[in-house]
């Protein structure tokens, strides 16, 4: 188990390293600049806001010293926002999104996972089809149309709900919910299918044989199979729901990490698409390692090579 | 077994829950008086008075600083940080004289030091402050100090209560300038002590206006008390201001439906037609024109006729009011309501002879003859133009109305649409045939946005270049006659329209929604929203 970790932690050091690569080449060779403006900024200070932040040097220099400053864990201060550091940006923001992403998966998790045992339980009756609709729904309609519609109903309409900010636990309620609405779906819907597998399976029948209750049956025997599936999901759903929706963030104005990530590709914030990239894909490999891990305490069958 | 299972499962999803660290809480200050709340854009890049560049910065800052002047209620330049200021005969020398016992929200002295140190700062290499050039250039030494050497810039302080500053060249708005956001004081010892992070905390964001910054989330809020310190902090009302820091029109549009902002500037174009007869609804003029650029280095466009025939063919009244939903104003002449002339009238009423340039509907028999002469008649011969512009607010449906209108006089047009951060560099290195423009004014001088003709003017896009207009441009620069420098500033204008050096669209309006609540406040044609001495009516 431990050889297995240090060789997948190895990897993603790889895997880290390529996308940061990649991303910087690619970032550069995008027209535009971070100092460009409708108006033009005169040649003089130009020159001198490319000095102050290396960008005047040959792009392999760059390239270099970026690296340099990273393994070092500087990642060096935003060219948009003057006076802020990337990794200040990241550490301020990135808890936002991830409380509100974390509880989204929760949510999403407890919710999708029933529905889908209940779903398969009840196959081809009107509970099961009703399940299906609603995950059909959700899978289907886009975060921003959910966010609409929340925030005009239960915000605008009904008044019950706050739409701006995180203040209170009342705020936290409309953007949990946008943001959980898909993988609720999709969860549901993976769960479903999966039971189905499961509850075909001899053993299952055996256990119903030996007159085991349906709720053992199901809860002891059947889940715990018909959970993989789920498992695999989760660890890039909580990587990606974690770093921040651009959409949810910017419609209920959360200071989050995802609205960062988005905008300072559009503004060639180059240090922060860089930064934020990188903690992204750390994010997602070790998620992913995780997922591993927790598989093998699920299902002691798997081998972890 | 199962509950094992389960609890693997919890704990993997509470580290994640954990990362998320404590719970962010935002509790604003108690403080006293009401709290009035608006929006008036997304979070600010920048609020250090010398780096910002865009109107959103400059609406915080205006409230968190107080230049040496300032503009009251009506537009006209008002005594700000400086109570007094006077000009030498020569237009050369402007000498200011502070208010007395004027502070720092942190309670310490403010001087003309600290004006010094903060208008050096400007021209400060390091600092590459994009308004140096504007705001400063005039000043006898900007060339040396630009270059790095701070203390060849003409600005002293005689005494702590008294600035003088010595000009190169005569500048008659110089006024303007002095109550120019670029130029606010900073504290010296903060911003040295915290560099440019100084702007970022509220706890080292020393203003000397009449608020200062009691709270700052990024992308959600930031929040100002009322600065004891400031001089009229008696007139001030209100306690705080919370500038919501709202990106998307509709969140905004909700948040104000729901009562949560009493302001906001971002309203969804698609809910003007039904916002028209509200009264709430406001639509008042800023100086700036949307305008389109013609590559005037390129054929066949460096030749005017061809220019002005396209010009002619376009039916501003159109795209104004129906393509624009009104929010625009039909723009015949380049400079439009809101320039200032020499002797404070509006230069737009005075050009050429009160009379407009162009007609704001379309003029296809004029365009044809224009052609004709140019010798393309109905267009033949004329190659495919091809227009470039972003795709933000009206842009794109203009471009298709240009298509359309361009059409009729057998001009075939294609359009690109370009990304933002893409668009500006193809714009600016002359990478284009025709393209979108526009030009907001940073203060109310007419040389501000005729300027942008100038042959070198690092903003001539459409590098127009004409003997004839520079001339009358460095006229108006070189004199301090009034009555010389309008008609001057008049000529330059009648020389580029006569030319055809682009192609004006519509003027610029700010709109927006605000309750009705809401007293005091009033709109610059600059942009801004002034909120300093607004109350909330119970």
């Amino acid at each position: 188990m431990a050889k297995y970790i240090a060789k997948r932690l190895g990897m993603a050091v790889v895997t880290i390293w390529l996308v940061a690569t990649l991303t910087f080449f690619l970032m550069n060779l995008v027209p535009g600049g971070p100092f460009l403006s409708e108006k033009a900024v005169s040649p003089k200070a130009l020159e001198a806001l490319e000095a102050k932040y290396g960008l005047d040097k040959p792009l392999h220099e760059q390239y270099i010293t970026y690296m340099k400053d990273a393994l070092h864990g500087d990642f060096g201060d935003s060219l948009k926002q003057r006076g802020r550091t990337v990794s200040s940006i990241i550490t301020s923001k990135f808890p936002v999104s991830a409380k509100i992403g974390g509880l989204a998966v929760l949510v999403a998790f407890f919710v999708g996972v029933p529905l889908g045992c209940v779903s398969a339980l009840h196959r081809g009756k009107v509970t099961d089809n009703i399940i299906i609709v609603i995950a059909t729904c959700g899978i289907a309609v886009p975060s921003f149309v959910i966010c609409t519609l929340l925030m005009y109903t239960l915000g605008v309409k009904l008044g019950w709900l706050p739409t701006l900010g995180l203040g209170t636990w009342k705020h936290y309620i409309m953007p949990i919910i946008a943001l959980a609405f898909y993988p609720t779906a999709y969860i549901t819907r993976l769960m479903r299918s999966s039971m189905l597998d499961v509850l075909g399976q001899d053993y299952m029948r055996t256990s119903k044989a030996k007159g085991l209750s349906q709720f053992v049956c199901l809860f002891k025997h059947a889940l715990r199979n018909a959970i993989l599936p789920v498992v695999t999901y989760l660890g890039p759903l909580l990587a990606y729901t974690v770093s921040g929706s651009f959409i949810v963030e910017k419609i209920f104005s959360i200071p989050g990490l995802g609205r960062e990530f988005i905008s300072s590709i559009t503004n060639r914030d180059y240090t922060v698409i860089m930064g934020t990239t990188i903690f992204l894909a750390t994010l997602m490999v070790l998620m992913n390692v995780v997922v591993d891990i927790v598989y093998k305490l699920v299902d002691p069958r798997i081998k972890l090579k | 077994m199962k509950k094992r299972i389960f609890s693997v499962l919890l704990a993997a999803m509470m580290t994640v829950t954990m990362m998320s660290g404590t719970v962010m809480t935002v509790a604003a200050e108690e403080t006293e008086g009401k709290e009035l709340s608006v929006q008036v854009g997304p979070n600010p890049e920048t609020i250090d008075p010398a780096l910002n560049s865009a109107v959103d910065g400059g609406n915080m800052i205006l409230h968190a600083f107080e230049c040496l002047l300032t503009y009251d209620q009506d537009g006209n330049i008002a005594p700000g940080q400086a109570e007094t200021w006077e000009t030498s005969e020569d237009g050369l020398t402007w000498t200011f004289h502070l208010r007395d016992g004027l502070k720092w929200s942190d309670g310490s002295d403010l001087t003309a030091n600290d004006f010094v140190y903060s208008w050096k700062r400007v021209c400060d290499p390091n600092v590459a402050a994009p308004y140096a050039e504007t705001v400063l250039g005039m000043v006898e030494g900007y060339d040396a100090a630009i270059e790095g050497d701070l203390d060849a810039l003409a600005v002293t302080a005689p005494d702590d209560k008294t600035l003088e500053v010595k000009l190169s060249s005569p500048c008659t708005y110089f006024d303007g300038l002095a109550a120019f956001a670029t130029l606010s004081p900073v504290q010296q010892a903060t911003v040295e002590a915290n560099g440019d992070a100084w702007a970022i905390e509220p706890s080292t964001y020393v203003c000397n206006g009449p608020f200062y910054i009691s709270e700052w989330v990024p992308s959600s809020h930031i929040t100002m008390t009322k600065n004891p310190y400031y001089w009229n902090a008696d007139a001030i009302k209100l306690g705080s201001i919370k500038w919501n820091l709202i990106e998307d029109s509709n969140a905004a549009y909700s948040a104000y439906q729901n009562g949560e902002v009493l302001m906001i500037k971002d309203v969804p174009t698609e809910e003007i037609p039904s916002l028209q007869d509200n009264e709430e609804f406001y639509v008042d003029p800023i100086i700036g024109t949307y305008y389109i650029s013609y590559n005037t280095q390129v054929e066949p466009l460096n030749n005017s006729l061809v220019r002005k025939a396209l010009n002619l063919a376009i039916d501003r009244e159109h795209v104004a009011n129906t393509l624009m939903q009104g929010t625009y104003t039909a723009a015949p002449n380049f400079m439009g309501p809101g320039w200032q002339d020499t002797d404070g009238s509006e230069f737009y009423s005075n050009a050429n002879n009160g009379e407009p340039y162009m007609s704001t509907t379309a003029d296809i028999d004029g365009a044809l003859a224009a052609l004709e002469e140019a010798g393309y008649p109905n267009g033949e011969g004329l190659p495919v133009l091809h227009y470039i512009t972003n795709d933000a607010g009206y842009h794109k449906v203009v471009a298709e109305y240009l298509q359309q209108a361009w059409k009729e006089i057998g001009v075939t047009l294609e359009v690109e649409i370009v990304e933002w951060s893409s668009f500006t560099p193809m714009r600016r290195n002359g990478d284009f045939e025709i393209a979108r423009n526009g030009w907001v004014g940073d203060y109310k001088d007419p040389s501000n946005q005729l300027e942008l003709f100038y042959s070198t003017n690092g903003n001539n896009d459409g590098k127009y270049s004409s003997e004839a207009f520079d001339a009358a441009i460095d006229t108006s620069r070189a004199s301090t006659d009034a009555a010389e420098r309008s008609a001057a500033l008049h000529e330059a204008e009648d020389i580029m329209m006569e030319d055809s050096a682009c192609c004006p669209l519509a003027y610029y309006n700010d709109f927006w929604l605000q309750s009705s609540k809401i007293e005091g406040m009033w709109h610059s044609p600059t942009g801004y929203w002034y909120f300093m001495y607004a109350d909330i009516a119970e």
